[in-house]
């Protein structure tokens, strides 16, 4: 702890209960054991979701590619189910990252909005309003997407194109109607804004007091307060919001389903229609109307998606649960 | 006099070296706070842009004949079906998701703040924040996956529906009721023990009642939550177009499913001729039903905040 440079913070007293222990008489005993045995749920939920997945997901993990292709709607003959999957997951993941990369700028702004430049009384107010964001179902963005965002974005994804078409992103020829993947990420951007912003905000809040003063003792100006006080306090913070962020883009299904005109392609082409699907928009459209294998390999295409979207929101809640212990906030 | 005078403009100019001096940095600094209002501004485009478009393309469809009749018999054009049978579908969905989510949810947030320590408590803290990620549709699959093993395939129903948004409400319904319940504060539960009251009569009467409020408005805001979960409702309820009161068997259809359903159907075709036909009905019937699905999501978040506001206890 060569680093620190403020005093140790004496020890707060904590306040904590102390258990009954023996004295724990009559009906205290059996609620005790009533709560305990709910959060022991929660951990059976989760790993009951794993193991159903699992359960079911297995006859198509194991099934021949002959068999899967004849029972599954869109399956490419003589491919091994990895190879089934793949595009899914590559276009899952094109989508997450994109929308990732366009909401986490904005919503740093907005955190810092809300927590240093909002004028105070506002800034509970402005808050609600993101979380407003966060409010509106799915299937809504969904509609509002095809109906306002795509005509309002297909001008600009043309004129991207032709100034900016060497770049492998844009490349392809632009789909007149603008339902591709690079509409569904705005939207999904949009989405993800209210949670990314959530996280951010309360760890900005967390600054040091003392640092923001020291800083602005020293005759820095509010941007560079923040760039030296707040940024370095909150990057982790920050890291971890932007995967909880990707983990909720990873997950969406109606905005995608809605907007996206699909294909199955490993295509970096996101102007383009046709190119990429996503594994939750898979799901949704052809679970209705699947039978037999053809269930058993949608609910396999859905463990992926389970456990990729599981790791990354273990791994941001491991950045967020390691912070709270070192930071020297508390 | 002077030694005064000398002061001010030592001041006086140091306040100038340090307001002038860099015109470098406080551009950058202005710069920032520019953009940085932008970024605000940014976001609110689309959250004004959407409610806007919601209001005014759903509001000429909503009648009270919109809301109070269902789609049984209705086809093509069809101007004089409506909603009633998604809206009762999507209460009685939630409703159930809520009879099953907040008992269980409220006892383990019971469970964190009084009982919880040792790892059994840090895991569950743990994955409850996991769970919070857990994908809509994926919660879909797993009911479906659990309930077909009992009924067998192609079951669907409404309850099928229920524990599939359970699993996406308890996390959200336990992380808020925690919060809730650490704001109680520890002289009260004190008093109780002093008084010689046990344990689960202080959570009970002491504990549960300061912190109702807070857990109401919880609740409220987590069924505002699911209120608009669609995919696993597509995937665990299927579809129809008839009134269904009864959650344990057949189909039902929700109001985020219908909106779905009448979007994807597109255009109905008119033949001239045709009285009572309207091309792109199926369209406006998704916007009135956006529309009053916004409606009851924001009639829940607002009694949600209104009372926190009222009843909350007054601490001090």
């Amino acid at each position: 702890m060569t680093t620190t440079d403020s005093p140790p913070a004496p020890v707060a007293p904590v306040r904590r209960r102390r258990s009954s222990g023996d004295t724990e008489r009559g009906f205290s005993r059996t609620f005790r054991w009533i709560a305990t045995g709910a959060g022991a749920l929660i951990l059976a939920t989760l790993a009951a979701v794993a193991l159903f997945l699992i359960v079911r997901a297995w006859p198509a993990m194991t099934a021949g590619s002959a068999e899967l292709a004849d029972a599954v709607p869109r399956y490419p003959d003589d491919t091994s189910f990895i190879a089934y999957v793949g595009p899914l997951v590559f276009g899952t993941l094109l989508a997450a990252v994109l929308a990732l990369l366009m909401a986490t700028p904005v919503a740093m702004g907005i955190a810092l909005f809300i927590s240093h430049y909002a004028p105070r009384r506002l800034a509970q107010v402005l808050g609600y309003l993101v979380d407003l964001l966060a409010a509106i179902p799915s299937v809504v963005y969904g509609l509002w997407g095809v109906a306002v965002l795509a005509p309002f974005v297909a001008p600009i994804w043309t004129w991207l194109n032709e100034w900016f078409g060497w770049f492998p992103l844009f490349a392809g020829t632009v789909s007149p109607t603008a339902r591709t993947l690079a509409t569904v990420s705005v939207v999904l951007a949009v989405m993800i804004l209210p949670i990314i912003t959530a996280v951010s905000r309360e760890v900005f809040l967390q600054t040091p007091k003392l640092h923001e003063e020291a800083a602005l003792a020293l005759g820095a100006t509010r941007w560079e307060m923040v760039r030296t006080a707040v940024l370095p306090f909150g990057r982790s913070g920050v890291i971890s919001a932007a995967m909880l962020g990707l983990g909720r883009a990873l997950g969406e299904t109606m905005a995608v389903l809605m907007i996206l005109s699909p294909g199955f392609l490993y295509s970096f082409k996101v102007l383009q229609a046709a190119q990429q699907q996503t594994i939750a928009a898979y799901i949704a459209l052809d679970f209705p109307e699947a039978s037999g294998l053809a269930v058993n390999a949608l609910i396999a295409t859905g463990l992926a998606l389970f456990v990729i979207t599981l790791a990354v929101n273990m791994a941001a809640r491991a950045i967020v649960a390691r912070r709270k212990e070192f930071s020297g906030a508390n | 006099m002077s030694a005064d005078t000398s002061t001010m403009d030592a001041t006086e100019r140091t306040r100038a070296l340090l307001t002038t001096a860099e015109p470098r940095r406080r551009r950058t600094d202005r710069i920032m706070a520019g953009l940085i209002w932008f970024a605000f501004l940014l976001a609110m485009v689309p959250l004004v842009s959407l409610l806007w478009t919601v209001l005014f393309t759903g509001a000429g469809r909503i009648s009270i004949d919109f809301l109070s009749y269902s789609m049984r018999g209705i086809f093509g054009g069809d101007p004089s079906g409506g909603i009633y049978h998604a809206v009762t579908g999507t209460l009685i969905i939630t409703g159930c998701a809520t009879l099953i989510s907040v008992p269980i949810g409220v006892l383990v947030a019971i469970y964190l703040v009084e009982y919880g320590r040792g790892p059994l408590a840090r895991a569950v803290t743990f994955f409850v924040d996991v769970m919070t990620g857990i994908p809509s549709i994926v919660a879909g699959l797993f009911a479906v996956a659990l309930f077909t093993i009992f009924f067998g395939p192609g079951a669907r129903f409404g309850l099928i529906g229920a524990v599939a948004l359970s699993v996406l409400m308890i996390p959200v319904v336990v992380r808020s009721c925690e919060e809730m319940l650490k704001l109680v504060p520890n002289e009260l539960r004190e008093a109780a023990y002093a008084l010689g009251v046990p344990k689960w009569l202080t959570i009970v009467r002491v504990v549960l009642r300061t912190a109702v409020a807070g857990l109401t408005t919880s609740v409220l805001l987590a069924v505002a939550r699911v209120i608009g979960e669609t995919a696993p409702l597509l995937v665990a309820v299927g579809v129809t177009d008839s009134i269904n009161f009864d959650p344990s068997e057949g189909r039902m259809m929700t109001l985020p499913v219908f909106i779905y359903r009448q979007y994807s159907q597109g255009l109905a075709t008119c033949r001239p001729d045709q009285a009572n036909c309207v091309a792109d009905i199926a369209l406006q019937n998704a916007w009135g039903a956006a529309l009053t699905l916004i409606v009851i999501v924001m009639l829940l978040n607002v009694a949600g905040r209104l009372v926190n506001r009222w009843f909350a206890p007054k601490t001090r």
